[in-house]
């Protein structure tokens, strides 16, 4: 499939956003000036990314505590999310979510999750709201292979199944359930699990941008066109801890190393478009440029907002109490 | 105006409201019942009580539901599609039941508006059932009411009556909060006039059954019924009480609580819920706290033991607030003489 050349631009600022952002933080963090924790996104970019060129603002997500990458992906603002991070009252929810609870429901972002399969039933329901409402929407549920592990996830799965959902689960299979592995925690296979709840699987290479756009167009097409839900299974490193402060000693001494050289989906998407001669390398670093000037004001202004006042601590519990 | 169960009320309600808005859907384990089955579609049970009988005929199965046996995911599934231009009605059952989907409200819809900053509206009722007196044992008996109480972000309705439950339910379906909507299910088949046309009851708004100038009782759900009855025997023997049905334990009507409270000296509170950090230890410590100078007697609870809800009717029965314990509690209070301070 051919993907257009604004999309790829806009692909490619996406992971840079996504990769500049998270590496920030993790510079940020280390400061203590942040409060609370977070959990980097740092190597998965393609996948958020990747997905999210198909969907439009029509769309829904929902999203983990590993969210900021979808957050971006989906067309939330930087600076607002930048501002939340730092508990600022400028923040994208007014500084009172923070990392795990990023949301924006103008653009169809319903949320990171604090709680391991929270979204998948959630994903159910906004896919039920396209149906009824005849809208043309699609609703992907971003989960973990931990995740994939929940009572609610395979519940989920079978409840998309039944009602015929336009609902797509991407389960974003890093190999890590915070410490313990995927190969430990989960019995089986991932496909064997689509199957078992009679949809379609696709897997693919999460570190190559190419494959997840092309993966994810076509489960987000079978679920567009109502013909029932997909799983969509994304293979994937995770380059920092489970969060912020993990020494991660789980972990053989080479293998981020190793991932870090080998599966970065940035270095791979550049080389792959200069060489077909789609965009100048010099393009490309204009992008980073811009970027890095992007993530740059977002942590100074951040850090010069003005903190919630202490009205806010009662405000918007309810709509009206 | 005619005479209808409380069943009946609950259905007119649904049906009403989901005429008026078809952004209203039903859901829930056989909130048609059939689907699937070697009959055919059907509305086989309409619900396991028969309170949503005859909605999916006239709304079809794009409006009315049927769940797999599967909380988390269709409870979650309700919650995702009030945030995203659904009014969705989730029927769990047996409030129960609320230990398999409690992530789904207490951690999703609860805390959406808060989380987001204020930007989600998640229009959701859950109904379900609760309530002991029916032998159906310490698994499909609980009155969790206080659980929900509990969690900022949810409102708590307990109807006493058919008139109540109607206004109630039609509020709790245009409300832009979650709402936890619980019937007690003993009370189904009780009748009384209910006006056919809808009708809106607000929250946090009590209603007082009765006025008196002895005794205050506060009731919940069918212990208003109860207070009533004892009240009744209690105006006999020269004692005046006046009851309070909150109708809402989320918000609670704190002020009309105190005033009457300040006009009686008096308080009884009747709750069929677990006796910790229930209702009416909750309604004791805001009188204890607000009005504490107004009393003239010890506040006194009509609550259950501290036990799982019993099988055996014998059991079921002692384990219950009666008519009996409220009357005997009202004319304890007024036997209370306060000591003379030195």
């Amino acid at each position: 499939m051919q993907i257009a050349r604004e999309t790829l631009l806009r692909s490619y600022r996406a992971m840079r956003t996504i990769r500049m952002f998270e590496e920030r933080l993790h510079v940020e963090f280390a400061t203590g000036e942040i409060p609370g924790f977070v959990h980097l996104y740092c190597g998965e970019e393609a996948s958020a990314v990747g997905v999210c060129a198909n969907l439009t603002d029509n769309d829904t997500i929902a999203s983990t505590h590993r969210g900021h990458g979808h957050c971006i992906a989906k067309g939330v603002g930087v600076a607002g999310m930048m501002a939340e991070i730092y508990g600022r009252s400028t923040g994208v929810c007014r500084g009172k979510g923070g990392s795990m609870h990023i949301a924006d429901l103008a653009c169809g972002m319903l949320g990171a999750n604090g709680i391991v399969g929270g979204g998948p039933p959630l994903i159910c329901g906004a896919a039920l709201s396209h149906k009824t409402l005849r809208d043309g929407g699609v609703a992907v549920a971003f989960y973990g292979d931990g995740a994939s592990n929940e009572g609610s996830t395979l519940e989920s799965l079978n409840l998309a199944s039944v009602w015929n959902l336009p609902a797509v689960f991407v389960v974003e299979d890093n190999g890590y359930g915070e410490a313990t592995g995927a190969s430990y925690a989960c019995a089986g296979t991932q496909q064997a699990r689509a199957a078992g709840f009679g949809m379609p699987y696709i897997e693919c290479d999460g570190s190559d941008y190419f494959a997840v756009h092309q993966a994810a167009g076509e489960a987000i097409a079978h679920a567009r066109e109502g013909k029932g839900p997909v799983m969509l299974h994304v293979h994937l490193q995770r380059w920092y801890g489970h969060f912020e402060g993990d020494a991660m000693t789980y972990r053989a001494a080479d293998e981020v190393a190793d991932a870090r050289r080998d599966h970065d989906c940035l270095k791979l998407f550049r080389t792959r478009v200069t060489e077909a001669g789609l965009f100048e390398g010099s393009e490309l670093d204009e992008v980073d440029a811009a970027v890095a000037d992007e993530i740059e004001a977002a942590v100074v202004q951040a850090k010069d907002d003005p903190l919630p006042q202490s009205a806010d601590l009662l405000a918007d519990v309810y709509v009206r109490y | 105006m005619s005479k209808k169960s409380f069943r009946q009320a609950i259905n007119e309600a649904l049906r009403q409201e989901m005429r008026r808005d078809p952004t209203v859907i039903l859901m829930g384990e056989d909130v048609a019942g059939g689907r699937g089955g070697s009959a055919g579609t059907q509305d086989a049970w309409g619900g396991v009580l028969g309170v949503t009988k005859g909605l999916l005929e006239e709304f079809g199965d794009t409006r009315v539901l049927d769940t797999p046996i599967t909380e988390a995911s269709y409870i979650g599934a309700a919650a995702g599609a009030a945030v995203t231009g659904l009014r969705p009605v989730a029927e769990l059952m047996f409030v129960d039941f609320v230990g398999c989907c409690l992530d789904q409200i207490m951690n999703q819809a609860a805390k959406f508006r808060y989380m987001f900053g204020g930007k989600a509206r998640t229009p959701l009722v859950i109904r379900a059932m609760f309530g002991a007196g029916f032998n159906a044992a310490a698994q499909h008996s609980q009155a969790l009411y206080p659980l929900f109480t509990h969690i900022p972000g949810l409102k708590v309705v307990i109807p006493s009556s058919p008139y109540e439950a109607k206004g109630l339910l039609i509020s709790a379906i245009r409300d832009d909060d979650p709402v936890i909507f619980l019937e007690n299910k003993v009370m189904y088949d009780e009748e009384e006039d209910v006006p056919d046309e809808p009708y809106a009851i607000p929250f946090g708004e009590a209603n007082l059954t009765r006025e008196g100038r002895d005794v205050t009782i506060v009731a919940f759900g069918r212990m208003v019924g109860l207070a009533n009855q004892a009240a009744d025997r209690l105006e006999k023997k020269g004692i005046s009480c006046t009851v309070i049905d909150p109708r809402t334990t989320s918000p609670l009507d704190r002020d009309t609580i105190l005033e009457c409270v300040a006009d009686t000296g008096r308080l009884v509170i009747v709750d069929e819920s677990s006796p910790r950090c229930n209702m009416a230890t909750d309604i004791a410590a805001l009188v204890a706290e607000e009005a504490f100078d107004t009393l003239r007697a010890p506040i006194r609870r009509v609550v259950p033991p501290h036990t799982p809800v019993p099988f055996a009717t014998v059991l079921e029965t002692l384990y219950l607030p009666s008519v009996d314990r409220i009357e005997a509690a009202v004319t304890a209070t007024m036997a209370h003489r306060v000591a003379e301070k030195v």
